[in-house]
């Protein structure tokens, strides 16, 4: 429970953190030339493919990544799972950092930056677009998340009594946030089940540009489902990270009840899809064997690999097998999602894409930036748990570097 | 300071009021197939009769105040754009087939009845304006590039090399007509191989020259039902089927059929949602007391 959240604590300035630093300022760098010379010298991006990573990548795989404040906070709020609750806090600030990244990345990606404050008058709404959908929905969640955060910090500022102002401030939203935050957490669930599901909408419309192996109706559940797993998997995987680098007890018991649910989740997937393909007749393209078929057995295979490896209870309680399936589960999606708007877009004989070195740089460098955001937070505000012991939080943690 | 259950209670009944009326009715209704408008307006391309002067080319440019693309390896001399981009709003391609079998092709926005681009536009910058023509709104246009990647017919260009940049395409020089002309393209063209009118008058000339002369046409106007149709119809010579001119095989179904009619399902009236939103309240709210959350003023 949130009562035993507490900062890390130690020096900010790290080498983790300078390193992040060093990138990020590259970053700027490219990000200022961008916006002097535009998209053209700058991106690999053309007419063919006016998509590139920093939407392929920063938004489609980035957000699903950022999706574990939406799958603990099911299991905890919608399924009634108290168990789950030391989770929450590290789940929903990777969220919030994740989200706002790629609401970033989209600023940086939109040509006409300067119109975007037309997106959200109700007047201006075209119904029919995928987008819009998704664009009010991240908008509006990473609002959610931030405010779903905000105890986090209000425990902490309540308490500066050196800052009146501040400390009077906390105490009051404090107040609100007690009254509301129900309403909130619901739309905490609400949101990215709308939004994951519309990512996978967007593609829909590419009729006879998106490889068939891709393109279904169901695009929309395939796209949420893997949400769900890549922000399982990357709850593990952090929560492994925030363990080792801060020299923390691990949460193995916790983390092997969500791996059976997860192994569920996979096999859903690669049912779907592959019931989906062989119902519509496009199962024959896997055999082809050319380069498209290569990537979806390569999909197939990553989501295959850790369902069965989480499938006996013993090895869900290995911390190193648990850790190596959520590497596999964050690749499969991630693969998933990129062959979805990249791979298998084919816009016609003569176009291709490759993301340049500034492209990739501005990318990430904004992972940069959620790293040394995700340092700072945890060492000054209560997010991570405490553990079982937490004594070991009294000795001096080790420096992340 | 635990919330009480009529607080909760308000709280929700606010939020899905304010969902089913503010965003909305919205997302409602089963989509009906789009007509053209009664004075739709159009082009009727024969590339039998295309004999790839070019000239339509140069005159839109002008027309539109468009720059040459000067951008080819062989440099400053050639205005010699190879495919529609930001600088070239209709062009004139050739296909040369396996067995010397030549045909010109020209490309422009093909104006659908039911266009992808504005089915996808955030906020309405590209829309279906007065005739049926497919109209660009820069005041609106973000940028975002969907309606690139949405078009079967790869029209809407970008302006890569601005920091300023618009989307580019054909408006059916929207503002010749405005003044009582015709398309510039069409003007320019010495062989009638691309003629201007009304949608349906230009229907009737089609599928009329097919009828005359059979030998001489393939038998099937595109444009006609291709993707929930175009306001901009093809002939092609016999034996050239379209796909080698580069039209893609759309079906009859409007392009954004599959992907309009699944949002519009799921987001009907805005129920599904708001259904969800007091469940997940109602759950969340039970989850809330029992882990015995809200007390002591805690999270």
């Amino acid at each position: 429970m949130s009562h035993n959240a507490a900062a890390v604590g130690g020096p900010i300035l790290t080498r983790t953190f300078k390193v992040c630093l060093g990138v990020f300022a590259m970053c700027i760098l490219v990000l200022a030339w961008r916006f002097v010379v535009g998209l053209g010298p700058t991106t690999g991006m053309n007419d063919g493919f006016p998509w590139g990573i920093w939407i392929a990548f920063d938004v489609v795989v980035g957000t699903a990544l950022a999706c574990g404040g939406f799958s603990i906070a099911i299991l905890c709020y919608a399924f009634n799972k108290g168990k789950y609750h030391a989770l929450i806090r590290p789940a929903v600030l990777t969220s919030a950092l994740g989200y706002t990244l790629a609401g970033a990345s989209v600023i940086v990606d939109l040509g006409r930056y300067w119109n975007v404050w037309k997106i959200p008058l109700l007047w201006n709404w075209n119904r029919n677009s995928v987008l819009l959908e998704v664009a009010i929905c991240i908008m509006a969640y990473v609002v959610v998340l931030w405010i779903e955060l905000s105890p986090a910090f209000i425990e902490v500022w309540k308490e500066q009594e050196k800052y009146p102002l501040l400390c009077r401030a906390a105490r009051r939203v404090h107040r609100w946030l007690n009254r509301y935050l129900i309403a909130i957490l619901a739309l905490g669930i609400l949101l990215p089940t709308m939004h994951q599901s519309s990512l996978g909408s967007l593609m829909l419309i590419m009729t006879t540009k998106l490889h068939k192996l891709w393109h279904t109706p169901l695009l929309p559940v395939l796209f949420l489902s893997s949400a769900i797993l890549m922000g399982y998997a990357a709850v593990i995987f952090e929560s492994a990270l925030a363990d080792e680098v801060f020299d923390r007890p691990r949460e193995t018991k916790i983390l092997a009840r969500l791996s059976g649910i997860m192994v569920a989740v996979l096999f859903f997937f690669l049912a779907v899809r592959l019931v989906d393909l062989a119902l519509r007749g496009r199962l024959g393209l896997v055999a082809t064997l050319d380069f498209y078929s290569g990537m979806f057995l390569l999909e197939m295979a990553l989501f295959l690999a850790p369902a069965l490896l989480l499938l006996s209870r013993k090895r869900r309680n290995n911390p190193g097998i648990e850790l190596i399936s959520a590497i596999l589960m964050m690749l499969a999606g991630s693969l998933y999602r990129f062959d979805t708007f990249l791979v298998g877009f084919r816009p016609g004989p003569g176009w291709s894409y490759f993301p340049t070195i500034p492209e990739m740089t501005v990318t990430i460098g904004f992972v940069a930036f959620e790293v040394m955001l995700y340092l700072f937070i945890v060492k000054q505000f209560p997010i991570l748990h405490t553990g079982v012991s937490p004594h070991r939080l009294e000795a001096a943690p080790k420096p992340s570097g | 300071m635990s919330p009480t259950r009529r607080s909760v209670l308000k709280g929700f009944a606010a939020a899905a009021t304010l969902a089913a009326t503010g965003a909305p009715n919205a997302f409602a209704a089963p989509r009906p197939r789009k007509t053209p408008p009664a004075d739709a307006v159009g082009l009727l391309y024969d590339a039998t009769r295309c004999i790839g002067c070019q000239a339509c080319v140069v005159k839109c440019k002008e027309a539109n105040g468009l720059p040459p693309d000067t951008g080819t390896p062989r440099g400053a001399m050639y205005d010699a754009p190879d495919d529609l981009n930001a600088k070239t709003k209709n062009i004139i391609k050739l296909y040369k087939g396996e067995d010397g079998r030549t045909s010109f092709m020209k490309a422009q926005c093909m104006h659908c009845v039911d266009p992808a681009c504005a089915s996808v536009c955030m906020i309405s910058a590209l829309y279906k304006g007065p005739r049926g023509i497919v109209v660009y709104d820069p005041g609106k246009c973000v940028g975002c590039r969907y309606c690139q990647t949405a078009c079967p017919f790869n029209v809407p260009k970008y302006e890569w090399e601005t920091a300023f940049p618009k989307i580019v395409k054909c408006e059916l020089c929207r503002h010749l007509l405005d003044k009582g002309g015709i398309p510039a393209c069409v003007a320019a063209c010495p062989r009638e191989a691309v003629i201007f009118g009304g949608l349906e008058t230009l229907r009737a000339d089609a599928k009329g020259r097919i009828s005359r002369e059979p030998m001489r046409y393939f038998p099937k106007v595109y444009g006609d039902t291709d993707g929930g149709g175009t306001q901009v119809l093809y002939l092609s010579a016999a034996g050239i089927p379209f796909g080698k001119l580069g039209l893609p095989d759309l079906g009859d179904e409007p392009v954004p059929e599959l992907s309009e009619s699944l949002t519009h399902a799921v987001y009907q009236g805005f129920i599904a949602p708001v259904a969800l939103y007091s469940i997940l309240g109602f759950a969340v709210y039970r989850s809330w007391r029992r882990q015995g959350l809200g007390k002591g003023g805690e999270e």
